[in-house]
């Protein structure tokens, strides 16, 4: 059953749906791993997608939460790639990804020019009371994604979103 | 370009991150403190990652599956560095060896994403922001620890004595280095090790530690060509073990 006209832009709609298992307010398409959507002549469907860390247990997941939901919405002659061939940074967050991360608690990664060094990481905006009066206590944290700071403000430790 | 040359850069490359991301996952639940324990896990995961987007690549070039290559090979054909495989020791000895490693790590990881090799190059490119935050944390340890108290800076420096050969041993040059570096695949080992031995330095000397002088040490070679310690086989059998009882396990 296919309810609407295959296009990019109906897929890419469909995909908002797929979250990231690890941060269910993110999809997928904000998150910034979906790298690309074709649709051929002959109606055949091309995700391609990137990890955000290579090692990143979800990513697996994530592939098959794309098929599923693509086959969900009666789409059957699809195929998902998984490449480096457009690597994922932080910089490819959407705004409204970013803003979702904040709601959850996670501070967004900072934009920046992708060259990483300590000040990035160490002033990082409280995501409960946006001071800047901030520690970073660890670049590591419960998934490979997240950093663990201190709030000086606040009195809360807090987790960032790396910049990558 | 040579496949056997390609192929012979990915194993090292793919077997060194294998082996350090299983010693790293040791560190769980018996790391020195909560952040280092969740520090050293990270790492081997990422590592772990890292050598599977390698055994990718040379799936690509015809070698077996991932799985199969990473986990039913012996020691002796094994690749890697002979510093990998030491086994964990106490947290300084961990810790230098990390510090060692990831230095050298991210300087190959930025000269592979201005390779030749197309595949490679996408990879590294995206591997190095991933490993810069390994050296960040490894400097900033260094750096805390190696100025720190006269037990913390004796333990350091005998742990960095122990660990040069070995280290110097990542810099072994492989048979077809000439021409992975005139094909501009690779920038070759000397060039990686001249530049690690100018980062390396440049943290040493914001503490206590001394650089011991690397020319009079004779590296640990052999581990490029299968030559390993006796701990490498132990730790392989450990890592296999699932994997032997039955291959097509999920968890």
């Amino acid at each position: 059953m296919v309810i609407m006209p295959l296009t990019k832009e109906n897929i890419l709609t469909l995909l908002e749906e797929v979250k990231d298992p690890e941060i269910p307010v993110l999809s997928l398409v904000d998150l910034g791993v979906i790298t690309g959507v074709e649709v051929s002549a002959d109606d055949h469907v091309t995700v391609n997608m990137t990890p955000t860390f290579a090692g990143c247990p979800a990513m697996d997941y994530m592939k098959k939460d794309v098929e599923r939901t693509l086959e969900k919405h009666g789409i059957s002659n699809y195929t998902v790639n998984m490449t480096f061939d457009k690597p994922w940074d932080s910089n490819k967050l959407s705004e409204k990804g970013r803003q979702h991360l904040k709601e959850f608690g996670l501070a967004p990664p900072p934009k920046y020019d992708l060259i990483l060094d300590l000040d990035i990481l160490e002033h990082v905006k409280c995501p409960y009371c946006d001071s800047d009066n901030t520690d970073l206590r660890t670049p590591f944290g419960p998934t490979l994604c997240r950093s663990m700071h201190y709030c000086n403000n606040c009195k809360q430790m807090f987790e960032q979103f790396k910049p990558l | 370009m040579n496949e056997l040359a390609i192929k012979d850069l990915l194993y090292k490359l793919a077997d060194d991150q294998l082996i350090l991301g299983h010693r790293n996952s040791e560190w769980t639940g018996f790391g020195p403190i909560l952040e280092e324990d969740i520090a050293f896990s990270s790492m081997a995961q990422d590592k772990i990652g890292h050598s599977l987007a390698f055994y990718t690549l040379l799936q690509e070039l015809g070698e077996a599956d991932p799985d199969t290559v990473a986990f039913t090979r012996n020691a002796e054909q094994f690749h890697n560095s002979q510093l990998v495989e030491l086994p964990n020791g106490e947290y300084d000895f961990s810790l230098i060896r990390h510090f060692l490693y990831d230095n050298a790590e991210i300087i190959r990881f930025e000269m592979l994403s201005q390779s030749s090799y197309e595949p490679i190059a996408k990879v590294a490119t995206k591997l190095k922001g991933e490993v810069k935050y390994h050296v960040l944390h490894a400097n900033t340890w260094i750096k805390n620890l190696g100025a720190s108290t006269e037990e913390a800076i004796l333990r350091l420096q005998s742990a960095l004595n122990e660990a040069l050969p070995y280290a110097l041993s990542m810099f072994e040059k492989s048979k077809y280095e000439q021409e992975l570096i005139d094909a501009g695949v690779y920038g070759g080992e000397e060039a990686v090790k001249a530049e690690w031995l100018k980062r390396i330095q440049a943290v040493l000397e914001k503490t206590d530690l001394k650089l011991p002088d690397v020319e009079s040490i004779e590296p640990k070679f052999g581990g490029r060509y299968g030559e390993h310690t006796e701990h490498l086989q132990l730790l392989l059998d450990e890592m296999a073990e699932v994997f032997k009882i039955d291959p097509t396990a999920e968890w």
